[in-house]
This record gives structure tokens, C-alpha cells and sequence, in this order.
């Protein structure tokens, strides 16, 4: 690791390097988010009856669809920790408690990322009835801002949940309602860009609303990661 | 043996819901000094190993580890305790190796020091296997190499000797035994073995001190009375 790194930054950059070697070696949240999406994209096909979405009802099924699979995700974030005892083994480390939330927030972002990509392609096969390039810079974008949320909330309620016996109820239960805001903005933001007519210009109000829900969670969260871990 | 307590316990306590796993604890170890604690499956041997390691927060009472008080200055001691617990604490799907690695980086120690204690464990040979491959015995030779990684001063080890044949168990002794010269808390359900490494004494039975004295002054047949 070069000396270059802030010193604070080395334990989450050797957190995440670890994280993304786990899901290398052993692919278990990539995968199943990714195959709920494209499952959930053809019930959607055939479920709704229609060849083709645009506008609002895109935006809508694309945004709980990614919002759904993310879940999964989730709950698989600390299991590695949980296994072994690799929990025990992070807090006798000398770091600071917070590069933990770092690196996983940072781990479930780029897999989140990584399930877009295929997710919103198989979405402009199998559902978007307009062109998807013209949305794509905006889109990447309310993405790029809804993934912020879903893993600086995720995070937070995964590292909630890991040591309960009911970690696969409490994270829908806990995350869904606390998400439902970034949902919103994120929906209302992409329902103009997905429009039949060709895509409108980004909607700002909506953006400006999920940067600022990232902000404050992503604070929240960092603030009070610590007393998550406490014993 | 310095006589500087590195551990001071005054009746520490911790529960788990409305049952007392440790009640009313007090003892003193002092530094370089091994205590070796003895009782019964749910006698309170593992909560105590973790209270020491800061994973678990006394409930009452009074604890000092290293010269700092738990749990208000737990992040004084940690990353200066070795805690060989029953689990590994080690990921799976990694390798012995890459585990070590990882911990190196997370106590900021140099990467030399892994194959250092790869070698000396003799697992090289095995370094690059996923740990979930390896027999209980060379997991646990992992599982040394990781509790001695960062050089602590303080050792605290859950039946340490637990997988291992007598060769493995020679292995570790320079790392985890009297000749590593740091403070030992061990754990042990033999009272012969457990004796003659420890300079001290302590029974547990129902999370309750059953015996506290120094090693030398009690015998096998008052440990196997912890048991009955």
C-alpha cells in the first residue's frame, strides 16, 4: 500500500480490497442481485401485459426493482464477518470503527453499480419502449445518487441486523420505510428522462433532494456507526 | 515477571439478559505472568477472555487491562491483546495468507511478518489454500499466526492446544507459551497441563470465583473438584 494514502484511509481501502476479493472468490450478493433484477424485469413483461414502459411507470419499476435487489445485497454485506467470528477480529484491530462503514458503504456502492449496468440494460431490452441513450447521462447520474443511499442506509441497517437471529426480516423492515424518500426522488427524478416523447431535461428539485438525503444519512450514519458496534 | 498488574479485575461482572455470566471476579496478573483459568462448559471462561479483549462490556464492577480502564478506554487496548478464541476469526474463502495479510494491514504490520509466521507454523506449504480447506489443527496454527501478528503484549488464549497433535502444540509453544514472555490469560480443562504453565490459579463455577490462588499452591485434586 503506498505511504502516499492518508493514514485514515488505509484500514477502509484494506477493508474494501478485502470485500471485493471475498465476492472475486466466492460471488454470492453480485449474482443474486443480479438475477432477482432480470427475473423481476420479465414478471414485470408479463405481469403488466405491455411490451413497452415509458415515463413514470419506468422510472417506477426500474428504481424498486434496483430499490429490491439492493436488499439482498444487504443482507449479505456483514455475513462474511459473521462467519468465524471475522467481527471479533475487525474490532480488536486499533481503527477507527468508522473505516468499517466506509469500506462496506463503498463495497455495496461499486456492487450496486456493477448490477446496473446489466440491470438497466436488460431493462431497455426487455421493458423501456423509448431509446435509452439519450436518458443515460441523467440516468447514470439519479443512479450513481441512489446507490449513495441505498448503501449509506444499508450499511447502517445491515450492521443493525447482522447480530440478531432475525437479520433477513429486520433489514426490509427497517430499510425499506427509512428509503422510501431517496426512492421517490429517485423515481420522480428518472420518470422524465425515460419519456416516450425522448427524454426531458434533468430535474433538478429531485436530484438536488437525493444529494441532500445522501448527505444527511451518509452524516447520520457516520456519526453513529460506532455505538452500532458496541457490545 | 514484573509485578506491574497488567490485568486488575474487582468484581467484575457481566450478564447476558437476566443470567450473570460473571459475578463478583477479582483477581490480579501481573505482567509477564500467566493466569490460567479453570471450570466447567458455561462456567463464565469465554465471557471473561472477552471482557479482557474489550469485545464485551463488564456490567459491573471494575477492570483495568494494560493500565487501561474497560470499557472507557477500550480502544487503549485494542490491537494489544492476541485473542486465540474458540472461532478462528479468520474469513473463509481467503486464503491463510491473505487473511494474515489483511490483519497486517489492518495493526499495521509489516508483510515480512506474515511469511515470517507462515514459516515458522510450517504452513507455506498451505499458505494459498482457502482456510475453509484447512483441517481444525492447521486452522488453528492460522489462527496463532493472526493472534501474534501485531507482537501484543497480552495473550488471551481459549484453549489454545484444542486441534492440535503434540508436534502442532510444540509449534505454537515459542508464540503462545511461557517462553513467549508476554501476560497469559488460558484458558484449560487439564488440570495437570494447565498447572504447570500457570503462575496462577482460577476457578470459575457458575460464572462465581471457585478458586484463586497461586499455581504452585494448589493441586490437581482441587481443580478436578471444579468439575464434579
Amino acid at each position: 500500500m503506498s505511504d502516499r494514502e492518508p493514514a485514515q484511509m488505509r484500514p477502509s481501502l484494506a477493508l474494501l480490497r478485502k470485500d471485493l476479493l471475498l465476492e472475486r472468490r466466492a460471488p454470492e450478493a453480485v449474482p443474486a442481485m443480479l438475477l432477482f433484477s432480470v427475473t423481476t424485469f420479465v414478471l414485470f413483461h408479463f405481469g403488466l401485459g405491455r411490451d413497452t414502459l415509458s415515463g413514470q411507470l419506468a422510472a417506477g419499476v426500474l428504481t424498486v426493482t434496483i430499490l429490491f435487489a439492493a436488499i439482498l445485497g444487504i443482507n449479505r454485506l456483514f455475513v462474511s464477518e459473521q462467519e468465524e467470528g471475522g467481527f471479533d477480529g475487525l474490532l480488536l484491530a486499533p481503527i477507527d470503527r468508522t473505516a468499517l462503514f466506509v469500506a462496506k458503504a463503498a463495497a455495496l456502492f461499486l456492487f450496486l453499480a456493477l448490477v446496473e449496468v446489466v440491470t438497466v440494460a436488460a431493462f431497455a431490452l426487455l421493458l423501456l419502449g423509448p431509446s435509452p441513450w439519450p436518458a443515460l447521462p441523467g440516468l447514470i447520474l439519479i443512479l450513481a445518487l441512489l446507490n449513495g443511499a441505498l448503501a449509506v442506509v444499508g450499511t447502517l441497517v445491515s450492521a443493525l441486523a447482522i447480530r440478531t437471529r432475525a437479520r433477513d426480516l429486520i433489514v426490509p423492515i427497517v430499510a425499506l420505510p427509512l428509503l422510501v424518500p431517496a426512492l421517490i426522488a429517485a423515481a420522480r427524478g428518472a420518470g422524465p428522462l425515460l419519456a416516450a416523447a425522448g427524454a426531458g431535461s434533468i430535474p433538478t428539485k429531485w436530484l438536488a433532494i437525493l444529494a441532500l438525503y445522501d448527505l444527511v444519512f451518509g452524516l447520520l450514519a457516520y456519526a453513529v456507526f460506532d455505538f452500532l458496534l458496541e457490545d | 515477571m514484573d509485578a506491574t498488574p497488567a490485568i486488575e479485575l474487582r468484581g467484575l461482572a457481566r450478564r447476558y439478559g437476566e443470567r450473570w455470566a460473571l459475578d463478583d471476579v477479582t483477581v490480579d496478573v501481573p505482567a509477564g505472568a500467566t493466569l490460567v483459568v479453570f471450570g466447567p462448559n458455561g462456567a463464565g471462561k469465554s465471557t471473561l477472555l472477552r471482557v479482557l479483549a474489550t469485545l464485551l462490556r463488564p456490567h459491573a464492577g471494575e477492570a483495568q487491562v494494560l493500565g487501561s480502564r474497560l470499557p472507557e478506554r477500550a480502544w487503549e487496548v485494542r490491537g494489544r491483546v492476541g485473542l486465540l478464541a474458540h472461532e478462528a476469526l479468520l474469513y473463509r474463502d481467503l486464503s491463510a495468507r491473505e487473511n494474515l495479510r489483511f490483519h497486517a494491514r489492518l495493526h499495521r504490520v509489516a508483510q515480512a511478518r506474515v511469511e515470517e509466521l507462515l514459516e515458522r507454523m510450517q504452513l507455506a506449504g498451505r499458505a494459498d489454500d482457502p482456510v475453509r480447506t484447512l483441517s481444525k489443527g492447521l486452522l488453528q496454527r492460522v489462527a496463532v499466526c493472526r493472534a501474534v501478528l501485531h507482537d501484543p503484549p497480552l495473550l488471551l488464549l481459549d484453549e489454545p492446544r484444542a486441534n492440535l497433535d503434540p508436534a502442532a502444540a510444540a509449534l505454537i509453544e515459542p508464540l503462545v507459551g511461557r517462553a513467549s514472555g508476554r501476560t497469559r490469560v488460558v484458558t484449560s480443562h487439564d488440570p495437570a497441563g494447565g498447572l504447570a504453565e500457570a503462575d496462577f490459579a482460577l476457578g470459575l463455577r457458575d460464572g462465581r470465583v471457585a478458586l484463586s490462588a497461586p499455581a504452585d499452591q494448589v493441586d490437581h485434586a482441587t481443580v478436578e473438584e471444579l468439575y464434579r
